[in-house]
């Protein structure tokens, strides 16, 4: 089954305090930052530090991302070879204009991979889409390369480039996370909302993961790891849900046994979409705590 | 010889001192004998001194008298500074110090005190900064004595601390010594620690800047123990008494202990209605209590009383009805020290009652569920406050020893701070025993004391509480800041631990330089 990533926390690369506690938070995925959030005389030592920390720190289950400096710049490329080496398990491109950015991306990830003798296609790929162009061209992005896992949306420079700002209802970013969603969707990938960075706004990202759960995203960006708990709160599943989502596992087990692949649930056909919703009901429900191991619902 | 926690105390430090090592942390049944002091009898009249030279001259203070002090005006205390001050002035020499600790703010004067020969022996709870720094390096002939805030009550009790003259300040006072720490502008809650010092010295002399008329009520220092009066312009800094109002940690790593430390509790078989418990003061004890709030209110679950060091979230338990009585021996915040005037339910209690090892019972044999701090642990899980990573001392006992003996003792500390370990494999100073220490806290998870089989029995599949054994959390420790190079001292020691009981647990030697 897909991984969950409910959450994905960004991590300062030129920060060793917060690059060696990232681990503790329960972050779905952990993505390092070397790009904007590094000042440009710090780029070396935060590729560095990155580069150590991936190889040395105890990161438990999260996934392992880090967001590398452009092509288009002298950085891009010391990036992904440092990156690939250390074994990082997905290489986040910055601003992704369109299905090139990722193709050109792919062909240095893969220099790097055959260089240091590393299987080829082992580096996983994601793309951050941070304008009205990449926004457009978001089906095409997410199928550029079968190395993607998902695309993101970096909503600050795109609400600037649309001659607007951040709105509580989220309504100049309706267009942009349809579009990323359906483009995600459609290449069977990921779909990340973007950061919130009023960390002490409870309600206020509250209300947008809200927004972005019911769209349908797999998680959101978070910037400190105080978001993650909210976040997690909301993609918890209910009670009734977790109990339904049971039904109908055991129901198909039930179904397998006796041969036959449809079935029916209290007078609802099980088809595959209402087991694979069951399926992830379920791993949110563990990554939750509501449940164990084995699926039993823990007494309150 | 080596003692029960494989410290080294030198033979000639227990004959020449009369000590015991320490053996155990039962306490058992001793008998003992509590010391008498000196009363020179009055009616009460002439108490008023308007000096503090007239006051030291009245005391009849000699040359190698033992004077003492409390710390309950923490960062903002101007009585000790002014009573030492004059104390050096007139040449006194030889003194003991005995105050319940010492705070950064009399640092330079102890130190001036020890250059000028007035002190020459201290006892304490604790000592920082400066002060730690010069005493670690040698700067006293005879090594400190740290205790308890419990073990203070017992050896003043037992005579081990024969206090002649005690200077006592207080935000009011009447003209015979009534005197409450709820009124004035120097507030700060409960007399706790000082309350042993009024009992028990030979001469009690009492410092306000607010005269009151008498009698003045509630009186928690009373003028049936009370010599001399002195009004001096202020006793302290209202601002540096106790922290401002409290705000609540955002620091995640905190908030992710304080979390799981509430778990721990939750899922112990003491979070019941009723039960007991002392949370202490920084970060993530505050925290703790938001959490424990949350977790009462979803169980229904009432605490009958909190203990110890009190802040205002734990006051605000109270109020809210969650906490039946709060036992209060000291206050760490303006919130906390305020609300006694208005809380009959927040009742003073002495360092006796709060934790003294040779009583009829104190309130720590109460107590269910205790979170305490640490700067080390090690893989016995005993625990050092003391000191620093450089082997200086920088700590303070406090009630740590003592509300140790909690049903449910609870260790919140992170698994390193910046590059330095907290869980290690030996303490550099043992000051609470492994023994009296269940379960350890820590960002990644936690440990619990291998003789705690109930408590792993009911904490092993808590979701999101990860359980190591202590070994594992120091080699993740071990693995994220290295292995550092041994700490060298030299062989005098300057520093003698006690433990609650009046034992020996460890001792602190002067570091090379």
């Amino acid at each position: 089954m897909e991984r969950l990533r409910r959450t994905m926390m960004f991590v300062p690369g030129n920060n060793p305090a917060m690059i060696k506690d990232a681990g503790i938070y329960g972050a779905d995925s952990i993505m390092f930052d070397l790009e904007d959030s590094v000042a440009l005389t710090e780029k070396d030592t935060a590729r560095m530090l990155v580069f150590e920390a991936l190889q040395n720190v105890d990161y438990g289950k999260s996934e392992l991302v880090v967001r590398i400096n452009g092509l288009d710049t002298e950085m891009g490329r010391a990036d992904i070879f440092a990156m690939v080496k250390a074994g990082v398990q997905v290489i986040r491109l910055p601003k992704t204009e369109d299905a090139q950015d990722v193709i050109d991306t792919e062909k240095v990830i893969e220099e790097a991979e055959k260089f240091f003798g590393i299987e080829v296609g082992r580096t996983h790929m994601m793309a951050a889409i941070e304008s009205a162009g990449g926004v457009l061209n978001a089906p095409a992005i997410a199928k550029a390369s079968d190395r993607l896992i998902g695309i993101a949306l970096g909503a600050e420079d795109y609400v600037t480039m649309m001659k607007t700002r951040r709105y509580p209802d989220g309504a100049e970013l309706a267009f942009a996370r349809n579009m990323i969603l359906h483009g995600a969707r459609a290449a069977g990938i990921a779909a990340f909302d973007t950061v919130y960075s009023d960390v002490d706004n409870t309600d206020g990202f509250n209300h947008e993961v809200e927004i972005i759960h019911e769209l349908g995203f797999d998680g959101k960006s978070v910037i400190n790891p105080r978001q993650i708990p909210l976040v997690n709160a909301i993609y918890a599943p209910t009670e009734k849900e977790i109990r339904n989502a049971k039904d109908v596992l055991n129901a198909i087990e039930e179904a397998h046994k006796k041969g036959s692949g449809v079935i029916s649930l209290r007078g609802k056909m099980v088809d595959k979409p209402v087991v694979a919703r069951a399926e992830r009901t379920m791993a949110l429900a563990k990554a939750s705590n509501l449940v164990d191991e084995d699926g039993n619902i823990y007494a309150k | 010889m080596l003692n029960k926690v494989n410290r080294e105390i030198p033979d000639n430090i227990l004959k020449d001192d009369n000590y015991k090592t320490f053996e155990t942390t039962e306490i058992g049944n001793p008998e003992t004998t509590y010391v008498a002091h000196n009363v020179k009898v009055t009616q009460g009249d002439n108490k008023l001194v308007d000096s503090i030279p007239d006051v030291i001259a009245k005391t009849g203070l000699k040359n190698g008298m033992t004077i003492s002090f409390h710390h309950h005006f923490r960062e903002g205390d101007f009585v000790f500074n002014m009573v030492m001050q004059e104390i050096i002035n007139e040449g006194f020499q030889d003194l003991t110090l005995a105050p319940s600790s010492l705070t950064n703010v009399m640092n330079d004067m102890v130190i001036k005190a020890i250059k000028a020969g007035t002190v020459s022996h201290i006892t304490s709870s604790g000592m920082r900064g400066e002060l730690g720094d010069f005493i670690s390096h040698g700067g006293l002939k005879d090594p400190v004595v740290l205790r308890s805030h419990g073990n203070r009550a017992r050896a003043i009790e037992n005579g081990d601390i024969k206090i002649d003259v005690a200077f006592l300040g207080v935000p009011n006072a009447d003209a015979l010594g009534n005197a409450n720490a709820i009124h004035g502008d120097a507030v700060f809650g409960s007399m706790g620690y000082s309350l042993m010092d009024a009992k028990y010295a030979d001469k009690v002399v009492l410092l306000t800047d607010t005269i009151m008329p008498y009698p003045n009520t509630p009186a928690s220092i009373k003028q049936t123990q009370v010599d001399y009066v002195v009004k001096v312009a202020k006793v302290g800094d209202p601002d540096k008494i106790g922290s401002g109002a409290t705000r609540f940690t955002k620091d995640p790593k905190e908030l992710k202990i304080a979390e799981m430390v509430n778990q721990v509790i939750t899922h112990s078989e003491y979070f019941k209605d009723g039960f007991s418990f002392q949370t202490g003061s920084g970060g993530a004890a505050l925290a703790v209590s938001r959490y424990l709030r949350k977790s009462m209110i979803a169980k229904n679950i009432k605490a009958s009383f909190a203990l110890g060091g009190i802040t205002k979230p734990t006051v605000d338990l109270l109020e809210e009805g969650l906490v039946d009585k709060i036992l209060d021996v000291q206050d760490f915040d303006k919130g906390a020290a305020a609300s006694m005037a208005n809380n009959e339910n927040q009742q003073e209690i002495d360092s006796s009652w709060y934790a003294d090892p040779y009583n009829k019972g104190a309130a720590v044999n109460q107590l269910d569920v205790c979170i305490l701090s640490a700067l080390e642990i090690d893989t016995k899980f005993n625990v050092n406050v003391m000191t620093g990573s450089d082997g200086v001392l920088r700590g303070a006992i406090g009630g740590h020893q003592d509300a140790a003996n909690a049903k449910l003792t609870i260790i919140s500390a992170p698994l390193v701070r910046g590059r330095i370990a907290t869980v290690v494999n030996d303490v550099t100073t043992v000051v609470t025993p492994g023994d009296s220490i269940d379960v350890l806290v820590t960002e990644v998870g936690i440990a619990i004391n291998p003789k705690r089989t109930d408590l792993i029995a009911a904490l092993k599949n808590v979701p999101g509480v990860p359980v190591y054994t202590i070994e594992e959390l120091q080699k993740r420790a071990e693995a994220v800041v290295g292995k550092p190079e041994p700490l060298e001292f030299t062989d005098r020691p300057v520093a003698l631990i006690e433990y609650r009981d009046g034992t020996l647990i460890d001792t602190v030697n002067q570091v090379k330089d």
